[in-house]
């Protein structure tokens, strides 16, 4: 049976990218990095990994701070929840980041919990790895070899697996900012406001002035081991008017796109069914205003 | 007998009659200690030479213990010993938990760790003490215990079929407890019924979340034979009997201290063996050892309740007169029977109340308790209540769809009349006086029905699924020794009070009933300050210590208000009566000429003040010698009080639901609930209110979110607050609360229990409320609690 008091760990705080060099240099593989800990220091209490040392990066300036250049929205590892959610620079370019906020956790979690840290940790039924994928993000690596950069897309490999490497971090993740032909929603069912989603979708899309769909991206989360790009939905939707009956079309093709596993909350089918649901309910906002009447 | 003066009674205003603190919402003087901190849990007592226990769990629902190896476990630095099974039976004796007046009742002997067998997952199997309690973590990951895993029972409706694993052999099948309640001619009734409804209900397994967790220190002194157990619990004179019975020791040699309790709802009121495992290694040790249950041990080790399938029937004739109801319950308990009070009481609570708001001439109810290899259940907040009002209330509703009644109206049509007390339930029942009708009323002017049903349809209209819901209920409160006594167990049903003056004016009550977070302190220091005469200020109040404290039952099934209450008001007009003999003598008046108002003596006719009791006190306590010699002057009183014209205090109420129901995703989301209850006389209408409020919040927590949910193999997968979902603020609705007052006239006080109230109506409500949504499209539900995918299931989405 599980425990709930921690083992006896280390901890170092390090100041800047050098010092996490050195510090991980020192521990090697017994390691880990602490950001906001609202993940991490459940898992330890309840005994699931078994750090020897906890390097704290929250005081690395490097990895903190928003900033919009050039049409892509940089955005720190270290931004809160909470800093998401009322950043300005966030809600122009990246509103869907901003509306996602409200659906992850409660005001508490929020005030600690970083988008490095969710994203590293991959939870399937997290918002922001959705979003990240939604909008066509890039992950921004380091390590004491160097940068590298990943699609959003390929960073996610399993569950709570993705493409970090043994010694690299999430620095920052860069978006390209959205246009007045960006259309983003982002849906969940969940069984309390605050729980981690039974399913969601962070769904977004270009309208041109014909309601002609382009580049749409529907990401479900809570329904398979990570974010799950639906490409079906997604060939369904690009180039047709956005319409009740090209919505129809995209709910359909969701059946190859989607496998969910049953957990505690229901069947797959419950899951394949919320999908349909959260896709009529995204996508209908999307629709013009003499669709949504008829 | 009921004459004390409430402001209604004598037209005034709360804030006209100072000196009347019943029936007012006199602030709780314990809250600041609570919010600030200052409170004193189990876990803030630290004694000196102080060790910490923790335990190992068994990983399988039913196992063999092979062999347990402590040899690294010792090595752990500030390991102090490693205790088995074994190890304890030699101080401690195991328990059977059955009380003799629930006939045929059998369970298994149960040790505080078991000698050779696991039988659920979660069970306490080795203890690891240390210096700390991380060391003592450390040293059970070392400990290397060898399971042979068993087949479990797990499913409740296999345990009594062929084939079954029978838990205890020696017991022969897996039967705990069989009763069946007949009244009538029920076959003769159905048979003749212009309609006949059934459906099978399940209540879901679920349990009371308690903010603080169960926590305990047991320090036995060698020096002089006596231990000492603080503990957070609803009942320490019931557990100074246990463990001085288990452990071999006079009960006299056993205090139980019980500080500030952070919630209990019935779960602290219960013998847990790890618990008794701490109070055997002080003994063996002979020094204190601490064990707070962490959130995981709560969630497998605390009692469950409710976990019951229920298949009913009710015949009603064409009028919608309810002639019967026939009922079979069946109830899973977990491995043992949880002593002393018995695991057989939720299912035996349903025979005693299903149909019990009603008036009708046939009933049949059986229930059937078994065992299986999950955490034993026992008694939580409402008692068979919610499923009792869940099963009847449900029924009662497909009775009035079935002939096209309106449920309100069918309600109306067989409700007690208020006029028909005493009366006796079908189910055997004594009410003194119940107020069903005036209830009703109370509730249907709260509930603005017609616009709710027209809202209901403008909705509909547009697609939107929303449903009303009602539940009326009886509760029982107050109980005599015909709920455990009787049975053999040493479970006080009386309870009393001490009531003394200090030189200085003040007051101290010490009571044997118990605070746990509900305001137990508050009322008896209103009841107390009302009794003598004080400034409820001047009330100090002393509860949970059976040695500063007289004999009593502690705070469960609600009897603090209605039982402790009434011994503290007795001690207190003793006192009063008291002081006014010695004030009448100082002042050569006749007592009977005297009050007492905040403190002063006055004159009666007059109000004018004559002598302050802090002046009496001074002459009594330092002058004495200027008194007369035969005067007497105890200015301590106690006073007992027991229940004797009625088995229970039966309270009654009735509640509504007003539910949205997303039929797409199944999501439900409660938009307003009401409660309108009968508890007698209302001591502290805020209190009162917030008790009814959180009961309602937990019932809809049953109803909607709580699940202990096991898979096929025993294993209990909700053990975090992330899987066990309670209701949180957001979720829940605006609650209304009123209230109609029937005082018992058993007591001078005349008040009966509301800690249960809400609990018992709310699933019940909830589920008619979600059935009415839904009704338009055909879907209904009647397994608790309520999820999305059981709705989903119900409209044939999946
Ligand atoms: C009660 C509760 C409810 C929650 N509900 C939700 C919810 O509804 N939706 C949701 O999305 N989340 C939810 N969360 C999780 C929350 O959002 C976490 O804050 C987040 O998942 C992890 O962020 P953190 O900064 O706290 O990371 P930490 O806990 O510090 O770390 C998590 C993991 O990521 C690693 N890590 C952290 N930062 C980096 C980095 N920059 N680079 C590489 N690795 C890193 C750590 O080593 C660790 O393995 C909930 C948490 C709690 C406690």
């Amino acid at each position: 049976m599980v425990r709930m008091k921690w083992p006896a760990i280390g901890y170092v705080r390090a100041t800047s990218l050098e010092d996490l060099w050195t510090a991980q240099a020192a521990h090697g593989g017994s390691a880990q990095v602490l950001a906001g800990g609202q993940t991490l220091l459940a898992t330890l209490a309840f005994r699931l990994s078994d750090p020897k040392v906890l390097i704290d990066i929250t005081r690395i300036a490097a990895l903190r701070g928003i900033g919009a250049q050039g049409g892509v929205l940089r955005i720190g590892a270290l931004t809160r929840h909470a800093e998401l959610g009322r950043d300005p620079l966030v809600r122009q370019h990246a509103p869907l980041l901003a509306e996602a906020v409200p659906l992850i956790a409660h005001p508490a979690i929020r005030n600690r919990g970083t988008i490095g840290g969710s994203l590293a940790y991959a939870d399937p039924a997290a918002e922001l790895p959705a979003c990240v994928v939604a909008l066509g993000a890039t992950i921004v690596l380091a390590s004491a070899r160097g940068e590298r950069r990943v699609a959003a897309e390929d960073f996610f490999t399993g569950l709570l697996q993705t493409a970090l490497e043994p010694g690299e971090i999430i620095a920052a993740v860069e978006l390209p900012s959205a246009t007045a032909a960006t259309r983003c929603a982002i849906v969940e069912v969940a069984r309390r406001s605050g729980d981690y989603a039974m399913a969601g979708l962070a769904a977004c899309l270009s309208l041109d002035a014909a309601g002609t769909v382009a580049a749409p991206r529907l990401v479900f989360f809570g329904v398979g081991s990570g974010p799950v790009l639906a490409a079906k939905a997604g060939a369904a939707l690009a180039g047709r008017v956005l319409d009740h009956a090209a919505i129809g079309a995209a709910q359909m093709a969701l059946a190859e796109d989607l496998d969910p596993p049953a957990d505690m909350h229901g069947p797959p089918e419950m899951k394949r069914h919320l999908a349909r649901v959260l896709t009529q309910r995204a996508l209908g906002r999307f629709l013009p205003a003499s669709e949504i009447a008829a | 007998m009921n004459d004390i003066p409430t402001p209604d009674s004598i037209g005034l205003s709360r804030e006209d009659l100072p000196n009347s603190y019943i029936g007012r919402s006199v602030p709780r003087p314990n809250v600041p200690k609570l919010v600030q901190g200052r409170a004193t849990y189990t876990d803030d007592v630290v004694l000196p030479r102080m060790v910490h226990a923790a335990f190992l769990r068994s990983p399988h629902a039913h196992a063999r213990i092979v062999s347990v190896d402590a040899t690294a476990a010792m090595q752990v630095p500030g390991v102090v010993r490693v205790f088995t099974g074994q190890d304890l039976a030699k101080v401690c004796d195991p328990w059977v938990a059955v009380l003799a007046h629930l006939k045929g009742m059998k369970s298994a002997p149960q040790h505080p760790l078991p000698l050779d067998r696991a039988t659920w997952q979660g069970e306490p199997i080795v203890a690891v003490v240390a210096d700390s309690r991380a060391a003592a973590e450390d040293g059970v990951a070392a400990l290397r215990v060898e399971f042979d895993p068993l087949p479990a029972q797990v499913d409740m409706e296999t345990a009594l079929a062929p084939g079954a694993t029978v838990i205890h052999t020696e017991l022969g099948d897996n039967l705990v407890f069989q009763r069946t309640a007949v009244q009538g001619d029920v076959d003769a009734a159905f048979a003749a019924a212009h309609k006949v409804v059934e459906a099978t209900f399940v209540t879901g397994r679920h349990t009371g979340v308690t903010l603080e967790p169960r926590s305990i220190i047991a320090d036995y002194n060698r020096a002089d034979g006596t231990l000492t157990v603080h503990q957070s619990t609803q009942a320490p004179h019931m557990m100074q009997n246990v463990f001085a019975k288990q452990l071999r020791m006079e009960e006299s040699q056993v205090r139980v201290i019980c500080k500030d309790v952070g919630g209990s709802f019935g779960i602290k009121v219960h013998v847990y063996p790890d618990e008794v495992a701490v109070a055997a290694m002080s003994r063996i040790l002979g020094r204190p050892v601490k064990f707070v249950a962490d959130r995981f041990e709560a969630f497998a080790s605390d009692i469950h309740a409710r976990d019951h399938r229920i298949k009913g029937r009710i015949a009603v004739d064409a009028d919608g007169k309810i002639l019967g109801f026939d009922i079979d319950d069946l109830t899973g308990i977990g491995p043992y029977s949880v002593y002393p009070r018995t695991s057989a009481i939720e299912g035996n609570q349903v025979v005693n109340l299903c149909g019990g708001p009603y008036d009708f001439a046939n009933y049949r109810c059986t229930t059937t308790v078994v065992l299986q290899n999950k955490v034993p259940t026992c008694q939580y907040r409402a008692v068979g209540h919610p499923i009792a009002t869940a099963v009847t209330e449900g029924l009662v509703d497909l009775a009035a769809q079935a002939i096209g009644m309106d449920p309100i109206e069918m309600r109306r049509r067989n409700l007690v009349r208020d006029d028909a007390y005493p009366f006796t339930s079908p189910a055997g029942m004594k009410f003194e006086g119940l107020s069903h009708h005036a209830s009703l009323k109370k509730l249907l002017e709260m509930v603005p029905v017609e616009r709710i049903r027209a809202d209901q349809a403008e909705a509909r209209a547009r697609g939107v699924h929303r449903g009303l819901g009602i539940a009326a209920f009886i509760e029982l409160t107050n109980p005599s020794p015909f709920m455990y006594g009787i049975g053999g167990a040493r479970i006080s049903a009386q309870d009393g009070a001490t009531v003394r003056m200090d030189p200085d004016g003040s007051v101290v009550v010490a009571s044997g009933v118990t605070e746990q977070g509900q305001g137990t302190e508050a009322i008896l220091a209103q009841i107390v300050a009302h009794g003598v005469g004080v400034p409820v200020g001047k009330v100090r109040v002393i509860t949970g210590d059976t040695q500063a404290t007289p004999y009593g039952g502690g705070t469960w099934a609600c009897r603090g208000a209605g039982i402790g209450g009434e011994a503290a008001l007795q001690s207190a007009i003793a006192l009063k009566e008291q002081l006014l003999t010695v004030a009448g003598t100082m002042l050569q008046a006749n007592p009977a000429s005297l009050d007492i108002v905040l403190g002063e003596v006055v004159d009666k006719a007059t109000g004018a003040q004559r002598i302050s009791l802090s002046e009496i006190g001074r002459i009594v306590y330092f002058r004495g010698d200027t008194l007369p010699k035969d005067l007497p002057r105890e200015f301590v009183q106690t006073r007992h009080f027991i229940t004797k014209e009625y088995p229970f205090a039966f309270t009654n109420g009735i509640q509504a639901c007003w539910v949205e129901v997303d039929v797409a995703t199944g999501m439900v989301k409660v938009l307003e609930h009401w409660c309108v209850e009968d508890c007698g006389r209302v001591i502290n209408p805020l209190l009162v209110d917030e008790q009814v409020r959180g009961g309602i919040v937990q019932g809809l927590g049953g109803a909607l979110y709580e699940h202990c949910v096991y898979d096929d193999q025993g294993n209990l997968l909700t053990t975090t607050m992330a899987d066990y979902l309670v209701p949180m603020a957001a979720e829940m609705p605006e609650i209304h609360v009123g209230h109609v007052e029937t005082p018992t006239r058993e007591s001078l006080l005349g008040a009966k229990g509301a800690g249960e109230a809400g609990t018992a109506g709310a699933p019940g409500a909830l589920m008619n409320a979600i059935n009415d949504a839904l009704r338009p499209l055909g879907g209904i539900v009647t397994a608790q609690p309520f999820t999305p995918a059981s709705i989903l299931r119900a409209l044939g989405t999946i």
